[in-house]
């Protein structure tokens, strides 16, 4: 009995609950399952950077947090933080924060960081003591086991769950042949 | 893509056939029994070895999805040919908190029984199996060996078993 006869696809539809960037109907869409302690994803990231350059406006992009907190302590915290900035409209900010200083994700470092991009302070602090995102990085995290998942990062094109290496030549040409699709 | 086999010798044992029992050592001093786990759903996961160089290997990955399969109440074994040493180096190093079974002597053979061995390889496939808590394998399913097979087909076929860990 076998589970794959097709593709893997996203079981949770890419919506307005998630962060995105690029157009709602874009030619394309490249979602990311990531966590910010993963050397893997922080490899990723300028890749990605470099894919949306490439594909402008034709490219939306979306992240949803996927931390693997059993092996990375800090990578459950990190996601509630771009949980916690993005309550205060600067997900992407500290998205990018969070990649570029990935050596750094202890909770004072966080709290630097949010400083730095001129969040509320006590807020973002207060959202991080109560866990007040943990709801939704958990809905991120099952969303991305049920849709397949299976290590960090994994990307889905248009909904189907891109398998091959993601390195920029074989994403863009993966990004390209989707666009081609639709 | 590789596709599970649904009958025949070469292929996993089929939904429908009861799992067949063994005891196999999950540390140098200990040994779990599959009977033992009857009454509860159990997931056997098959693999070929520890180490792999990766974050979100599929052990690492079904010990960050533990809490998932614990509200089925279910019960999640791993299993290769790796010795009990090997493999509590390799749990303590990943932080599992769910056991790795040591096919390991003699080398296979409870892979074998559920066909889930590479001969030519002489390791186990990336084989799974939802056991229902009167021990019936309900699903099963073979990964290509090279690719982590994830978490949402194991929480589907738990899914299917309804509340009491039988199919309603």
């Amino acid at each position: 009995m076998s589970k794959r006869d097709s593709a893997v696809t996203l079981a949770l539809p890419v919506s307005e609950r998630d962060h995105a960037q690029g157009p709602a109907d874009a030619a394309v869409t490249l979602v990311e399952y990531g966590d910010f302690e993963c050397p893997y994803c922080g490899r990723a990231y300028p890749i990605v950077k470099q894919l949306q350059q490439r594909l402008g406006r034709r490219l939306r992009f979306v992240f949803r947090n996927f931390p693997l907190k059993e092996i990375h302590p800090h990578a459950e915290h990190a996601a509630e933080a771009a949980e916690a900035a993005a309550a205060q409209d600067k997900f992407w900010e500290m998205h990018d924060r969070l990649f570029e200083r990935q050596f750094a994700l202890e909770d004072s470092s966080l709290a630097e960081y949010a400083a730095e991009l001129g969040l509320d302070a006590e807020r973002f602090a207060r959202d991080l003591a109560q866990g007040a995102h943990v709801p939704r990085v958990r809905e991120d995290f099952r969303s991305g086991v049920s849709s397949g998942v299976n290590g960090t990062p994994t990307f889905f094109i248009n909904g189907v769950r891109h398998d091959a290496s993601y390195d920029a030549e074989t994403l863009l040409a993966a990004l390209e042949r989707a666009a081609k699709q639709r | 893509m590789v596709v599970a086999k649904k009958h025949g010798p070469r292929g996993p044992l089929a939904p429908g056939t009861p799992a067949p029992d063994f005891t196999l050592h999950s540390t140098p001093d200990q040994t779990v029994a599959l009977r033992e786990l009857r009454g509860r759903p159990v997931i056997l996961a098959f693999y070929p070895a520890d180490w792999s160089p990766v974050c979100g290997d599929q052990m690492s990955l079904y010990n960050e999805v533990l809490p998932e399969f614990q509200r089925y109440n279910a019960e999640l074994v791993g299993i290769s040919v790796d010795g009990a040493w090997c493999h509590a180096a390799f749990a303590g190093a990943r932080k599992l908190h769910f056991p790795l079974l040591a096919d390991f002597e003699p080398k296979g053979a409870v892979a074998r029984s559920y066909g889930a061995f590479r001969d030519h390889d002489g390791f186990c496939e990336r084989a799974l199996f939802v056991l229902d808590k009167g021990g019936i394998i309900r699903w099963s399913y073979v990964s290509p060996v090279g690719v982590n097979p994830g978490a949402d087909g194991i929480l589907r076929a738990l899914d299917a078993l309804g509340p009491d860990g039988r199919p309603a």
